[in-house]
C-alpha cells in the first residue's frame, strides 16, 4: 500500500515515529494495566448500564405504557433513539470503506475506533428496535424464518422488514470488516504477549496470521471487497431507515427527499460522534502523533459538507410543503416551526444548520475545544431532528380530533440513558483490550506521510521482546 | 330520538325527501341537543322563563293570541324562532326542560297556539318512564324530619344521594322506625336504612312494565340468580303471606288483566308465550287516535309567576345538568359510562365547572384550574372546563358525580352537585340564580378524549352545507379535490400504485349520515360491550390512551380566517357543532397493511381490514400510519391487573366478556373489525340453513344500537341491501370519503352534514369547494 505523497502535504503521523514506535505506542495500552481514567470511566459506564438495564427490564415487565406514548404518537423517543444511533453508526463504515476506496490515507488513524463505534451504535439502535416492540419476545417473527404455520411469511412490503435486512446486513458486514482489520494487530499483540492466557486468546482471534506476503495479499483483497460491499450499505441503510417514514402517508413523513437527506444527516452525526470519541482517546492514550489536527480538520470538513446538505434539505422540505399546495403537508411544516413543539424545531435548526457553518473558520475547525463542543451540539441537533420528524408529524396529522401531545416519562429518558451505558461499556472494553488505532495500516503510511522519514526502519520494538518479527515485510 | 332524527334525515336516507325540521335551542350550557340545533342562543338560567314568555308573546302576536306581561328579554334568534313557529302552525313543537310549572304552562299554551295538540303531541300515549312528584317527596322529607314517618321502603331510589334535600333525609332516616332498602349495594340511602334486602339485577328477574301507554312489556330473566338475592316483588309477596313465586303471580295477573284484551289465542298459555316472544303486548295497537285533549292552563297566572321569579341578574349563575353517560348517577359505577366521553366536552371520569370563553377570560381562569363554586352557603371545588357555547357568567355542573357508596368505579369520581339543587315552591330546581365562583389553589386535569376543538378548515375531513343549497344541488358542500396530471385534472382516486383487492362475495361497508348522528355515543358503549374493549381509567385517558374502537369526533366551528392557523384553533364563542363517528375505515388501500412487518393486519376478500392479534409484535407502525388514528395499542395488560380494576379483573366482572371476541393482551394493536364475529356467525347460520345471506342480515353493534339510524351497515355487493340503495343515490350526492385525496379508498362513506339555516354561516369548514 505504499505510495508517494507530495512533499507539500502535511504529514499524517507526527513525532518521527518508527514502525516500532507505532507498535509500542498502541500496543502498550492493550498490554498495560488499566489506567485510573479508564477504571473510573468504565465504572461509571457500568453503573449507568445497570441502571438503564433495570429500567429497560421494567419497561418490558410492565408494558410500553411506562413510556409517554399515546394513541396518536405511537413512536417518540424509541424510534428517535433508534434512528439517532443508526445514523451515528454511519461514520465508521464511511471512513473504512468509502475513504479506503478514495485512498484517503488519513482514515487509517481513526478507522478502527470509528468502526468499533459503528458496531456498538448499531447494537444500541438494535436495542431500541427490540425495546419499541409491544411483544419483543416475538421479535424473530420479523425474520423470514421457516415456521410451522405453512405459508406465514414476513411482509416484504413493510419498510420495517427492509430495515431488518438492511441493518442486519450492515451490522454483519461492519463486524466482519472491523474484525478483519483487527487480525494483523491481534497477531502483533499475540506475538508480544507475555502471559499464556493473552497469547492464547489473541492467538485464537488472530486466526493464525503469520504476516506472510500471502496473508497480506488476502488482507488487501478482503479490504477492497468488503469496502466495495460496504460502500452501497453506507447509502442504503439510512435510505431504508428513511423509508420507514417516506413510504408512509403521514404529512411530514411522506417525503421523497428523505433518503439523501437522511444519509447526509447520518454521516453528519456519525462524524460528530467520531470526533467526540477520538478527541478523548488521543488525549487519554497520548496518541496525538497519530490522530493529529489534520485528522480532526478533515473530519470537520466532512461535517460541514454533510451539515450543509442537511440544512439545504430542511429548506427544501419547507419549500416543497408550500409549493405542493397540499394543506396537510403545509400545515405539518408550519406546525413544526410555530406549533407546540417549536422549541424542538428551532433547537434542531440552530444545532444542525448554524453549527457546522462555524467550521468555515480555520481557527475553529482546528481547535480541539471547538470541535469537541460543536460535535456534541451536532449530535444534540441530530437527535432533535429525528424527534421533530417523528413526533411533530404524528402529533398533528390528518384528523384534528386526534391531535395530542407527547410528554416523555422517566422511562423514556432512562431507556435512552441505558443505550449510553451500553455503548460506553462496550467502547471502553474495546479501547482497553483492542488496539484503538490500526497499527498495520498506520505503518503503511509511515514512509509516505510521516513527519520525518526514519533513518533506519526496524521492526523490532525497543523492548526486544519479539525474536523474529513478522510485520516488517515491506522494509526496504 | 328516532322521531327527531327522522325530521332531520334527507336524501336517500330520508326516503328521498329534501326538507328537514328546523331546530332552535335556548339553553345555558352547550348540551348534546343544543349542539344539534340549527340556531342556538345561550341564555342564563334566570332568563329561561322570560325567553319562554317572550316567545309566547311573539307567536301570539302573529297568531292572534293574548299577550302576557313579563319583563322583556334580549336573546338572539327569538324573533326568527317565533316567525318560523308561526309559519309552521300544526307542524311545530315547543319543549322545555324546566321543572317550573309556570314555565311549562306557558310552553303548553304556546303549543296550543301552534296547534300542536293532536298533531305533534299525542296526548293519549304518554311515556311512563319518568314519573315523580316533587311535592309529595318534599312532604315526606318534612314528615321524616319531624319523626312522623313510621316505615319507609326504598326501591330503585337513592334519595339521600340524588335528592336536593338528601342531606336532610340522611339526618332524618334514623328517626324512621322501619327503613328498608331494596338495593343491589349498600348505597348512600341503603347504608342508612335499618335493613338492606339485596335485590337482583332486573335481568335476573321476572317483571312487567308499561313504558308507554298501551304498550305492555315483559321482562324475563336472562340468567339465573348470580347471588343469593330476592327480587323486590317476591319479598313483598312473602311478607304479605302469599306464595313468593313472582313468575306465577305475574302470569296470573296477566291472565286476569291482559288476556281478556287479546283475541285470536287458543289458550292463555299461547298468549303468554307469544307475549314473551314479542316482549311486548299492544292491545289497542293502531286504534287510538291522537287528539281529544285541550289546553286548560292559566296563562296569566303562570306569567305572573314567571315575572316574579325570573329577574335579570349580574352575577354568576349555576345550571345543573345530567351527562349523557352518567345521568343521575344511579349507574355511575358502570365504568363504560364513566369512560364514555361527554358528547360535547369529550370529558370523562369527572364533572367540572363549565364556563364560557369570555367568563374564563374575565376571571383569568384557564382549563383545569380549580374553582370553588358556592350556592346557598354550600361549596364545591371543581376544575374549570372552558366550554364554547356556554352562556356568559354562568357555570354548568353535571349532577350524578361524587358518589360515595356506589362502588369502586364511581366512588370519589367528581363532586356531588345535587346540594346546589333546591326546592322552589315545592318543585326541585336544578339551577341557581346567585352563585359565587372563586379561584381556588391548584389544578385538576380533566380527562378528555379530544383536546383539539376545531377541524382547521379541513374539508377533506368534514363536508357540510345548508339546506337551501342542498335542495338546489345534492352535492352541496362536497369537496372534490383534483390532482393535476399530464392529461389534466384527475380524481386522486384514479391514480394509484395498487392493484386493489377483489371482493368476489361480499363487500362490507358502512354509510354514516352526519345529519342523523346526534353524537350521543350509544354506538361507543355498544362497541365496548360487543368487542370486549378495555376500560383504562381517568389517568390513561389523560395520557390519551383510551381504547375505544369507535369514537365520535366533535368539531366546533371557528371564526378564524382560512390559513390563520392559530385563530382556526379557537372555537367560536357560540359555535356550530358537528359530530363525526370515527372508526376503522376498512380502507381498500390500507396504509396500515403495507407497513406491518409480520402481516398481522391484512385484507380479507370481503373488504375487511383484519387484525390478527396473536401475530402482532407491537411495532405500532400501523397505528402511526393510520390517517384516521383509529388503531389502539395495549400499553399495559388491562385484564387481571389491579391497576385497571374495572370489569376484567375478577370472575364477576368478566361475565360481561363477549365469548365470541378475543380479549387482547398487552403489546398488541387492536381496532374495529366491523364486528367480524357477527358477520361470521350470520354467514354460518345462513350456510347451515342452506340459504343466501339476507340483504341486511348482519348488523354491527354500532349500527344496531344507533337510536337515530345514522349508521347503515351492509353488503355493498348486494343490490338489495339498504346500504347499496343509499349509495346508489348518494354517490352522486352527499356521500363522501374522509380524506378522499389520499386514495386509501375507505369502505365507509359519510353523508354531508346539512344544516337547516338560512344564510351561509361564517365558518372555515363550510367554504365552498374548489372549482
Amino acid at each position: 500500500m505504499s505510495h508517494v505523497t507530495a512533499a507539500v502535504r502535511t504529514p499524517l503521523v507526527t513525532g518521527g515515529k518508527t514502525y516500532a514506535d507505532v507498535t509500542e505506542d498502541i500496543s502498550k495500552q492493550v498490554e498495560g494495566n488499566p489506567t485510573r481514567e479508564w477504571t473510573i470511566a468504565f465504572t461509571i459506564a457500568v453503573i449507568v448500564l445497570i441502571y438503564g438495564a433495570a429500567c429497560v427490564f421494567w419497561t418490558w415487565w410492565e408494558g410500553l405504557g411506562v413510556w409517554g406514548l399515546n394513541k396518536t404518537v405511537g413512536w417518540a423517543w424509541d424510534i428517535t433513539n433508534f434512528v439517532w444511533w443508526v445514523g451515528i453508526g454511519h461514520a465508521g463504515t464511511l471512513i473504512s470503506a468509502i475513504l479506503l476506496l478514495f485512498r484517503q490515507k488519513w482514515r487509517t488513524a481513526v478507522n478502527r475506533a470509528a468502526e468499533a463505534m459503528t458496531i456498538f451504535a448499531v447494537l444500541c439502535a438494535a436495542s431500541f428496535i427490540l425495546m419499541h416492540m409491544g411483544r419483543p419476545w416475538m421479535a424473530l417473527w420479523a425474520l423470514p424464518l421457516p415456521n410451522t404455520f405453512g405459508s406465514l411469511w414476513v411482509n416484504f412490503k413493510s419498510p420495517l422488514v427492509w430495515d431488518v435486512f438492511a441493518i442486519s446486513t450492515y451490522f454483519t458486514v461492519s463486524l466482519v470488516f472491523w474484525y478483519m482489520g483487527l487480525i494483523p494487530d491481534l497477531a502483533t499483540i499475540r506475538d508480544r504477549a507475555k502471559s499464556k492466557v493473552s497469547r492464547y486468546i489473541y492467538g485464537a482471534f488472530s486466526l493464525g496470521w503469520n504476516g506472510s506476503a500471502k496473508t497480506w495479499a488476502r488482507y488487501e483483497y478482503m479490504s477492497l471487497i468488503l469496502a466495495g460491499l460496504s460502500t452501497p450499505l453506507v447509502l442504503s441503510v439510512h435510505t431504508i431507515v428513511s423509508m420507514d417514514f417516506a413510504t408512509s402517508v403521514i404529512p411530514g413523513w411522506h417525503t421523497t427527499i428523505f433518503p439523501p437527506y437522511f444519509v447526509a444527516g447520518a454521516i453528519f452525526s456519525g462524524f460528530a460522534m467520531v470526533q467526540n470519541l477520538v478527541l478523548i482517546i488521543r488525549v487519554v492514550y497520548k496518541l496525538e502523533d497519530y490522530i493529529t489536527i489534520e485528522h480532526i480538520e478533515s473530519m470537520n470538513k466532512v461535517i460541514t459538507l454533510t451539515g450543509s446538505i442537511v440544512g439545504v434539505a430542511y429548506l427544501t422540505e419547507f419549500f416543497i410543503a408550500w409549493y405542493s399546495g397540499v394543506e396537510f403537508e403545509s400545515y405539518a411544516f408550519i406546525n413544526r416551526a410555530t406549533g407546540p413543539y417549536w422549541w424542538a424545531y428551532w433547537a434542531m435548526m440552530t444545532c444542525n444548520v448554524i453549527t457546522p457553518q462555524l467550521f468555515w473558520s480555520r481557527a475553529i475547525r482546528r481547535s480541539i475545544v471547538w470541535t469537541f463542543v460543536l460535535s456534541v451540539v451536532v449530535n444534540i441537533g441530530m437527535w432533535f431532528e429525528r424527534f421533530v420528524i417523528i413526533v411533530t408529524s404524528l402529533h398533528r396529522d390528518y384528523l384534528p380530533s386526534s391531535w395530542a401531545m407527547f410528554h416523555p416519562t422517566l422511562f423514556d429518558i432512562s431507556d435512552y440513558i441505558f443505550s449510553f451505558g451500553f455503548f460506553f461499556t462496550l467502547f471502553l472494553l474495546f479501547s482497553k483490550f483492542l488496539p484503538v488505532v490500526n497499527m498495520a495500516e498506520v505503518k503503511t503510511i509511515i514512509k509516505s506521510s510521516s513527519e520525518k522519514l526514519p533513518i533506519s526502519v526496524s521492526g523490532v520494538a525497543k523492548g526486544e521482546r519479539v525474536a523474529n518479527p513478522t510485520f516488517n515485510k515491506d522494509v526496504e | 330520538m328516532g322521531a327527531y332524527a327522522k325530521g332531520r334525515q334527507i336524501g336517500a336516507i330520508g326516503g328521498g325527501k329534501k326538507t328537514m325540521s328546523r331546530h332552535y335551542q335556548f339553553e345555558t350550557g352547550l348540551s348534546m341537543t343544543g349542539s344539534n340545533a340549527d340556531y342556538r342562543a345561550p341564555i342564563k338560567p334566570s332568563q329561561e322563563g322570560l325567553v319562554v314568555a317572550a316567545l309566547y308573546n311573539k307567536v301570539a302576536a302573529k297568531l292572534g293570541g293574548t299577550a302576557i306581561s313579563t319583563p322583556s328579554v334580549e336573546v338572539a334568534h327569538l324573533d326568527k324562532a317565533a316567525a318560523d313557529l308561526a309559519n309552521s302552525r300544526g307542524k311545530a313543537l315547543v319543549v322545555s326542560g324546566s321543572n317550573d310549572p309556570n314555565v311549562q304552562v306557558v310552553v303548553n299554551a304556546l303549543n296550543n297556539l301552534l296547534g300542536s295538540y293532536g298533531s305533534t303531541i299525542d296526548i293519549n300515549s304518554p311515556v311512563n318512564y319518568r314519573q315523580g312528584n316533587d311535592q309529595q317527596m318534599n312532604a315526606f322529607i318534612n314528615e321524616a324530619k319531624s319523626g312522623q314517618v313510621g316505615a319507609v321502603l326504598f326501591f330503585g331510589a337513592n334519595p339521600v344521594y340524588d335528592h336536593p334535600r338528601g342531606a336532610e333525609l340522611a339526618e332524618a332516616l334514623p328517626k324512621v322506625a322501619l327503613s328498608v332498602s331494596f338495593a343491589d349495594r349498600a348505597d348512600e340511602t341503603a347504608s342508612l336504612s335499618k335493613y338492606i334486602t339485596p335485590v337482583p339485577h332486573f335481568l335476573e328477574c321476572w317483571n312487567d312494565a308499561e313504558p308507554k301507554q298501551g304498550f305492555y312489556s315483559l321482562t324475563q330473566p336472562a340468567i339465573t340468580l348470580i347471588f343469593k338475592t330476592r327480587q323486590f316483588q317476591s319479598s313483598l309477596l312473602t311478607w304479605a303471606g302469599k306464595p313468593s313465586d313472582y313468575q306465577t303471580y305475574l302470569k296470573n295477573y296477566w291472565r286476569s288483566t291482559q288476556y281478556p284484551k287479546a283475541s285470536g289465542f287458543s289458550s292463555f298459555e299461547a298468549f303468554w308465550v307469544k307475549c314473551l316472544n314479542d316482549g311486548v303486548f299492544e292491545p289497542n295497537k293502531g286504534a287510538a287516535a291522537a287528539g281529544g285533549a285541550s289546553f286548560a292552563g292559566n296563562v296569566a297566572q303562570a306569567a305572573a309567576g314567571i315575572a316574579q321569579r325570573y329577574k335579570p341578574t349580574t352575577g354568576m349563575e349555576v345550571a345543573l345538568y345530567e351527562k349523557v353517560g352518567v345521568g343521575t348517577g344511579s349507574m355511575a359505577n358502570n365504568p363504560w359510562l364513566q369512560e364514555l366521553p361527554d358528547p360535547v366536552s369529550k370529558a370523562c371520569w369527572d364533572n367540572y365547572a363549565a364556563i364560557s370563553q369570555k367568563t374564563a377570560h374575565d376571571m383569568s381562569l384557564a382549563q383545569n384550574d380549580l374553582v370553588t363554586v358556592t350556592v346557598n352557603g354550600k361549596s364545591v371545588e371543581l376544575p374549570i372546563l372552558i366550554q364554547p357555547g356556554q352562556a356568559d357568567n354562568t357555570v354548568s355542573i353535571a349532577i350524578g358525580y361524587g358518589r360515595e357508596k356506589a362502588g369502586k368505579s364511581a366512588n370519589g369520581v367528581g363532586k356531588n352537585a345535587y346540594p346546589f339543587a333546591s326546592i322552589t315552591g315545592g318543585y326541585a330546581t336544578y339551577s341557581a340564580f346567585t352563585a359565587k365562583v372563586e379561584k381556588a389553589s391548584g389544578t385538576h386535569v380533566i380527562a378528555q378524549t379530544q383536546t383539539h376543538d376545531t377541524v382547521m378548515g379541513r374539508q377533506a375531513v368534514l363536508q357540510e352545507s345548508i339546506l337551501a343549497k342542498y335542495q338546489k344541488n345534492p352535492k352541496a358542500g362536497r369537496y372534490e379535490p383534483k390532482v393535476q396530471t399530464s392529461v389534466g385534472p384527475t380524481d386522486p382516486t384514479d391514480i394509484t400504485l395498487w392493484n386493489g383487492y377483489g371482493k368476489p362475495t361480499h363487500s362490507w361497508g358502512m354509510v354514516i349520515d352526519l345529519n342523523s348522528c346526534i353524537g350521543c355515543g350509544t354506538c361507543v358503549v355498544a362497541c365496548n360491550a360487543e368487542n370486549n374493549i378495555q376500560v383504562v381509567g381517568r389517568q390513561e385517558v389523560i395520557n390519551r390512551r383510551e381504547m375505544h374502537w369507535m369514537r365520535i369526533d366533535r368539531y366546533y366551528s371557528s371564526d378564524g380566517e382560512a390559513e390563520n392557523y392559530s385563530a382556526m384553533e379557537v372555537a367560536s364563542a357560540n359555535p356550530e357543532v358537528t359530530f363525526q363517528p370515527m372508526l376503522c375505515q376498512h380502507c381498500s388501500n390500507a396504509p396500515c397493511e403495507t407497513v406491518c412487518p409480520v402481516l398481522a393486519t391484512t385484507h380479507s376478500t370481503e373488504g375487511l381490514n383484519q387484525m390478527t392479534y396473536n401475530r402482532c409484535i407491537g411495532t405500532r407502525y400501523c397505528a402511526n400510519n393510520c390517517p384516521y388514528k383509529v388503531r389502539r395499542f395495549n400499553w399495559f395488560k388491562y385484564f387481571d391487573n389491579d391497576n385497571y380494576d374495572y370489569h376484567f379483573n375478577n370472575d364477576l366482572g368478566k361475565m360481561v366478556i363477549n365469548p365470541d371476541v378475543t380479549v387482547r393482551s398487552r403489546g398488541v394493536i387492536e381496532k374495529c373489525s366491523f364486528c367480524v364475529q357477527r358477520i361470521q356467525e350470520s354467514k354460518l347460520t345462513a350456510k347451515k340453513e342452506r340459504r343466501k345471506l339476507g340483504a341486511d342480515e348482519v348488523q354491527t353493534a354500532c349500527s344496531q344500537s344507533c337510536p337515530t339510524h345514522a349508521i347503515t351497515f351492509g353488503d355493498m355487493n348486494n343490490p338489495e341491501s339498504t346500504i347499496s340503495k343509499i349509495l346508489e343515490v348518494e354517490l352522486e350526492g352527499r356521500a363522501f370519503h374522509v380524506l378522499e385525496e389520499i386514495n386509501v379508498r375507505p369502505q365507509i362513506s359519510y353523508l354531508t352534514k346539512i344544516r337547516n339555516k338560512d344564510e351561509e354561516p361564517k365558518k372555515e369548514a363550510t367554504k365552498e369547494s374548489h372549482a
